[in-house]
């Protein structure tokens, strides 16, 4: 018997098949920000909306609280762009920093022999982690750092630090001309010091005999310096912060808003990375503690030889996840007002120029931007180990 | 590709695209039988809620007139609270029709984000609130000082402005809403709360010892807030122009909620309620629009004393907001 | 003849059983222990006496006025005064019934779903409820027919953040699951679509998608299609939620061994056959903790509608404590607002780490 033939009979080749499958969603997802598009430019002619990038070159005409780059509101709106930027990167590297630390310590002290400690680490994790970071955040900035006193009442330190409800006063390091030589004489010790750390390093593969290298170090990266900075008659001065009028004047200072952000995203990534570093030592087996313990190590150097650095390994690919987290959280100073890229840039200005598309649309590609940037370095971290395992 | 499948495409083709109606508002509002209004969050004598959840404000009753203008019905309102960074776009996607929400008119506004200004129902100028015990009697001396201030507003601009033409620094604290700003002031985290004159009375009412604070006397900027339209619509822009004059003129002519039945002698009080004349027609609505407007929200004065005036815990003066025979700028182009 | 008499144990030294042997082992078993027991007991004792006095001792329950609430305490009136706008935000309260049946239902559906245990049709009764239950919970929460209708500016409190929270899962679900078997194919086009759409928003916070979603979306769309607010803000979080549950159920269908497929393809299945009855119901199953480890996560995140003026649990505390009549007690709305959001993400941690340790047996050996 003949076989019919059905005109779509070629539907049934799985190829065939997959390729209409792809033209079709392709024709799909085309048409629809094709149409998407087509709505918006109708929709901006339409109502009149003025579109493009010329505001960056607007003055801007506000002023924002806190710039590492000279600003005034005088400054352009791209100036705005790049003091929120540099802000956004310097509380997510502060956060960084101190979440890491944190999370180091409250990591080991999760896995102590000390029930007490053990318990706190684990009962700080379980605190923090489950309270959403928007809360903490706004916590520390309304509940904590308002009860500090008014700056009359300023806690001081030292008479040249202060702490008050408006932030933390200190002095600000004014370098003049000599001080070049004391930072050549730091970096000099640094060399030197890693070059006497690994010739101790061979004697100690050679002969087995470990020299402790504190006193070398305390030398090379502490009196050098200061005797370099001594001798050339102290080539730095201070700017002390003072009471004038309303406010302090001079000095450095570092906002409620900062503070409240950093230490907000600090501590609450501290618990994931915490959670990262306990399971990296957990999964080191038991046989190399054992190992290293019966090799003569104290508990403190097998701690610190043997199961950190492979126990670092495993951690680091979901602690670089966390500090990309951390980075995104950043984006939430838009409550309490600390001028960073969302709240300064997408905020304040948007709502001074009112061009929401271009505005939002450049913020999301710096995140964007960050994001792959760390994913590359993730993936160079990954890479490298991926070689080294055996 | 079968049928059912060239269908979904074709359906989905539609609803992504096509149907490019450039409606006018006033048969769209009229077709679904409500207006929606944008408005503030909460900000007490302009947009507020009670308790009960219910509207009520100068803002407000704008909406609640245009309403009672197109729709015969000062309550066939959908109230769509905005922040103020929402409320452009809102207006220019056509999520609203109206956008009163203390708005300053100023130059950009009115012309590169396709709007118009369709008056001025309030108007204002930025002041400050100081605590007393600081001893400050003048903007000028507060050389130095720490201000609390609402971002993304004119306020920030104005308050950058003042100081620069003074040549004083000050230091600013941003904060999202105006609530917010408040705490960093009863806080003490800032020295000064800046603002326009009727929030900051809003404002001092609500402090835990309204009589810590005093307001300076210093007003250092012209804001204008009115109801805002988009470009385009000119018949819509009329009606919302005329919807908040007629309230001002109502004022004049002694017309209210109360006596709007009565008999009036004046020949424009007459036009205005459409007891004679046609002036209706060339805004499009009916021979009730003034009247119902009248009667159901009340004229200019009536909205002005429930809402922030001597009736209310702000107690603001009607100042420059008064009419202009009584010495203020408030002004109506005549009916006819 | 020497007799042997059973010899009664000696007891252990005192120092090597009970408390204090417990106590040495376990804190002072060195001086820097010892040391460390010390601080941490001083920190116990710094903080945990500060906290309950103001929260317990010192603190007001009665229903007074603010002026007759100490300073000292707590002053717990304000919370349950405010207690209903906490829960429902602005919902009517003769109709707080509403909101309570869609939590009834949800708990009596997965009472049933429990019943059922091997029950022939059990996997169709469960799939109804699922698809009905979002249904039955929107014509609740909403209205329509004979109810009246709340409109969704109304909607705030806890409630707002659950429904936010759940529609979220609910609907970027599907979207995660055609998103993480995109990444999978063998389609160029397709999976090359997958991976951009993917990474773009793993890059992005989600506050950004939420300004677009408020600020930008509605100039995507033609005029007259008005697009309500919360459901725009659902829409953003759905677009950012589906790529999180993307990840999550890639890496169950990365462990799936490749034996099934091929078992699959050699007992002639259709790549939809094989897909929908081999390969992801186990992907899907090995997946469960890890999904719910998201929702824990977008619980979290939906304290960010507070950004865009929408009046979940938190954003209560900044209206309420606004409340002429409540003012300076946010301290207590916060906290309030803290130790709900705790006890619920902590209870949900739980349970997915308990779902983790019931999963993991079953699949070693």
């Amino acid at each position: 018997m003949e076989k019919i033939k059905s005109p779509l009979a070629f539907l049934n080749n799985n190829q065939i098949r997959a390729f209409l499958f792809q033209v079709i969603i392709l024709v799909l997802i085309v048409s629809f920000f094709y149409n998407a598009v087509g709505n918006l430019l109708n929709n901006i002619e339409s109502r009149g909306i003025h579109t493009g990038f010329d505001f960056l070159g607007v003055e801007s005409g506000f002023d924002i609280a806190e710039h590492l780059i000279d600003y005034s509101s005088t400054s352009s709106n791209l100036r705005v762009f790049y003091v929120g930027l540099i802000n956004t990167i310097v509380v997510s590297v502060v956060g960084i920093i101190f979440a890491s630390i944190i999370g180091l310590v409250i990591g080991i002290a999760r896995l102590s022999n000390n029930w007490l400690i053990a318990k706190l680490a684990g009962g700080y994790i379980e605190l923090f982690r489950n309270i959403p970071i928007l809360l903490q955040i706004l916590f520390w900035y309304n509940l904590v750092l308002v009860s500090f006193p008014s700056p009359k009442q300023s806690f001081e330190l030292f008479g040249s630090v202060f702490v008050n409800l408006r932030g933390i006063y200190l002095p600000k390091p004014i370098v003049t001309e000599g001080f070049i030589w004391v930072m050549v004489a730091l970096v000099l010790g640094i060399a030197l010091r890693a070059l006497v750390k690994r010739h101790f390093n061979r004697v100690h593969d050679e002969s087995g005999v470990e020299t402790n290298t504190l006193a070398y170090s305390l030398l090379l990266l502490l009196v050098l310096p200061v005797m370099v900075y001594l001798i050339l008659g102290s080539p730095m001065v201070f700017d002390y912060p003072v009471l004038k009028g309303f406010n302090f004047k001079g000095g450095m200072s570092l906002s409620p808003e900062f503070l409240s952000l950093a230490f907000a995203l600090s501590i609450y990534t501290a618990t994931y990375i915490a959670e990262a570093i306990r399971s990296g030592i957990e999964s080191v087996s038991k046989g190399q503690k054992e190992a290293a313990l019966a090799m003569g190590l104290t508990p403190r150097q097998s701690l610190r030889l043997v199961v950190l650095p492979q126990a670092l390994k495993l951690a680091i690919p979901p602690i670089i996840n966390q500090y990309l987290n951390l980075t995104k959280n950043s984006s939430l100073a838009a409550a309490i007002g600390y001028s960073e890229l969302v709240s300064v840039f997408a905020g304040t200005m948007l709502n001074q120029v009112g061009q929401a598309l271009e505005i939002i649309f450049m913020t999301m590609m710096v995140y964007l931007a960050i994001s792959l940037m760390i994913s590359l370095i993730l993936n160079i971290v990954n890479h490298k180990m991926s070689i080294k395992e055996r | 590709m079968n049928t059912t499948s060239k269908n979904i495409f074709l359906s989905l083709l539609a609803l992504t695209g096509g149907l490019y109606a450039q409606a006018d508002t006033l048969s769209d509002v009229q077709a679904k039988g409500s207006l929606s209004c944008g408005v503030s969050s909460g900000l007490v004598g302009f947009s507020s809620t009670d308790s009960a959840g219910r509207w009520k404000g100068l803002d407000v009753d704008i909406c609640r007139a245009v309403a009672a203008a197109t729709l015969g019905d000062a309550n066939k309102v959908k109230f769509v609270p905005l922040t103020a960074k929402e409320r452009f776009t809102a207006l220019q996607s056509g999520e609203i029709d109206l956008l009163s929400r203390n708005t300053t008119w100023t130059t950009t506004r009115d012309t590169s984000l396709g709007f118009n200004f369709a008056g001025v129902n309030y108007y204002d100028g930025q002041g400050f609130m100081v605590k007393k015990s600081l001893g400050v009697t003048s903007a000028k001396e507060l050389n130095g000082a720490t201000f609390c201030l609402q971002a993304g507003t004119t306020t920030e601009l104005t308050l950058a402005d003042y100081f620069v033409s003074n040549g004083m620094s000050y230091h600013s604290s941003p904060s999202d809403t105006s609530a917010q700003s408040k705490k960093g002031f009863s806080t003490g985290r800032c020295d000064a709360l800046t603002s326009d004159q009727s929030q900051l009375y809003a404002l001092k009412t609500t402090l835990k010892d309204p009589s810590s604070a005093i307001i300076l006397k210093d007003i250092i900027s012209k804001e204008p807030l009115g109801p805002v339209v988009r470009q385009g619509d000119d018949k819509w822009f009329n009606i919302v122009k005329w919807s908040l004059n007629a309230m001002i003129g109502a004022e004049e002519f002694g017309i209210n909620s109360n006596n709007v039945n009565a008999k009036f002698k004046n020949p424009e009080a007459l036009r205005l309620l459409g007891r004679s004349g046609n002036l209706h027609k060339h805004l499009g609505l009916s021979k009730k629009w003034a009247f119902n407007i009248i009667s159901q929200v009340g004229n200019y004065a009536q909205s002005f004393d429930r809402n922030v005036g001597k009736d209310t815990p702000l107690n603001i003066s009607r100042g420059l907001n008064a009419l202009w025979r009584d010495g203020g700028i408030l002004y109506s182009p005549p009916f006819r | 003849m020497a007799v042997f008499k059973q010899q009664v144990a000696k007891k252990a030294p005192n120092l090597k059983i009970g408390v204090i042997h417990w106590l040495r082992e376990n804190l002072f078993s060195s001086v820097v222990n010892s040391v460390l027991t010390l601080l941490a007991l001083y920190l116990i004792y710094l903080i945990v006496p500060t906290v309950v006095n103001w929260a317990l001792f010192d603190a007001t329950f009665a229903p007074v006025t603010n002026e007759q609430c100490g300073r000292e305490g707590a002053c717990w009136s304000y919370i349950i005064e405010k207690l209903d706008l906490f829960m429902y935000g602005f919902y009517p309260p003769e109709s707080y019934w509403r909101p309570q049946w869609v939590l009834i239902l949800a708990l009596i559906f997965v009472w049933i779903a429990k019943l059922l245990k091997q029950h022939k049709y059990k996997t169709k009764i469960v799939t109804t409820l699922i698809i009905i239950y979002p249904i039955i919970a929107l014509f609740l929460l909403y209205g329509g027919l004979s109810l009246e209708i709340v409109e969704t500016h109304k909607w705030g409190g806890l409630m707002l953040t659950i429904v936010v929270a759940t529609a979220g899962i609910v609907a970027s679900f599907p979207i995660g699951v055609l998103l993480a078997l995109g990444r999978q194919s063998k389609m160029p086009v397709i999976r090359f679509l997958s991976v951009v759409y993917i990474e773009f928003i793993r890059g992005l916070p989600l506050i950004t998608i939420l300004f677009m979603a408020s600020v930008v979306l509605p100039l995507f769309f033609n005029e007259g299609m008005d697009m309500d607010k919360l459901l725009r803000a659902l829409i953003g979080i759905t677009l950012f939620q589906s790529v999180y549950i993307a990840e999550v159920i890639r890496g169950g269908l990365q462990v799936i061994p490749k034996g099934q497929y091929e078992a699959a393809d050699a007992m002639g299945l259709s790549f939809v056959q094989k897909t929908g009855l081999i390969i992801l119901p186990q992907a899907l199953k090995i997946s469960i903790p890890n999904i719910v480890g998201s929702f824990i996560a977008l619980f979290k995140d939906t304290t960010l509608l507070l950004i865009i003026g929408l009046f979940d649990i938190l954003s209560m505390v900044h209206l309420t404590s606004s409340d002429e009549n409540w003012l300076g007690r946010s301290t207590e709305g916060y906290v309030f607002v803290m130790v709900v959001m705790w006890i619920i993400l902590y209870s949900m941690s739980r349970y997915s780490k308990a779902l983790e340790l019931r999963y993991s047996t079953d699949h070693k050996n």
